[in-house]
């Protein structure tokens, strides 16, 4: 079967490539990125977590699953990526509570607000986390 | 499986959780960070801490839902094969509780091991 004539003239669905670029479709889709790898990065914050009930390395000891934990979070790196976590996190949060709106007091849908809102939904999330973070680790 | 005829229950559940979230996430966000810089003394006196810990939980029990909520629909809309579709919501359901499993008897074990 060539594949460059049709027999089937029925319309396809128009797909992602066909739309022009929006600040509200870029929010949609960072909605469900974030919220899926924040699925994935919870499991770093629960390794965190059960790594807190043992015991601290003693002397000596070979390298504990505690060690391994406190060492990549207190890294450079491991705050880098603590400070993209929060970002996601708050992304998540501000464009969830957007849908919050829209669902409940059905508030933000003309396209300026909603363009508006998404723009500010990336500043929020970077700001916010940097903002977090210092705040976090100087006061 | 997946949302014949519980899809309202689903979409009710998905908004509650997430109204739980907007107000636990903003300090769960801000004491992570803190603890993750406090060592392992000072994180795990950080979880010791009575309010800590209960908010902890709430906060872990609350993500996970809606994390489960959430991975559901991802896997409804892109998984079209019906038994790996199958598969993957049990999975994503055993996934959601293991995490919750793990991380509240974890705060637990901390706190009621400060106390003793």
């Amino acid at each position: 079967m060539s594949s460059g004539d049709r027999t089937d003239p029925r319309p396809l669905s128009p797909h992602l490539q066909v739309w022009r670029f929006h600040l509200t479709m870029h929010a949609s889709i960072m909605h469900r990125i974030t919220g899926s790898a924040l699925y994935f990065g919870s499991a770093l914050i629960a390794a965190w977590i059960f790594a807190l009930t043992l015991s601290p390395q003693a002397d000596g000891d070979a390298p504990s699953f505690f060690w391994l934990i406190e060492m990549v979070i207190t890294s450079i790196p491991g705050q880098i990526i603590l400070v993209l976590w929060a970002a996601a996190v708050l992304f998540h949060l501000a464009n969830g509570i957007r849908h919050l709106l829209w669902d409940g007091p059905r508030i933000g849908f003309d396209p300026k607000t909603a363009s508006t809102w998404s723009a500010f939904n990336f500043l929020f999330a970077v700001f916010g986390a940097i903002g977090l973070w210092a705040a976090a680790s100087f006061i | 499986m997946g949302s014949a005829k519980a899809g309202t229950d689903h979409h009710i559940h998905q908004r509650v959780s997430a109204i739980a979230l907007i107000f636990l996430v903003p300090w769960f966000l801000f004491s992570v960070i803190r603890a993750s810089q406090a060592g392992f003394a000072g994180a795990q006196s950080w979880v010791a801490q009575p309010w800590n810990a209960i908010l902890l939980i709430l906060t872990f029990g609350a993500a996970f839902y809606h994390m489960r909520l959430g991975m559901q629909v991802v896997i409804e809309d892109y998984i079209h094969k019906s038994g790996m579709k199958g598969a993957l919501l049990i999975m994503n359901t055993f996934a959601c509780v293991i995490l919750f499993a793990v991380t509240a008897l974890s705060v637990l074990n901390i706190w009621i091991s400060a106390g003793a």
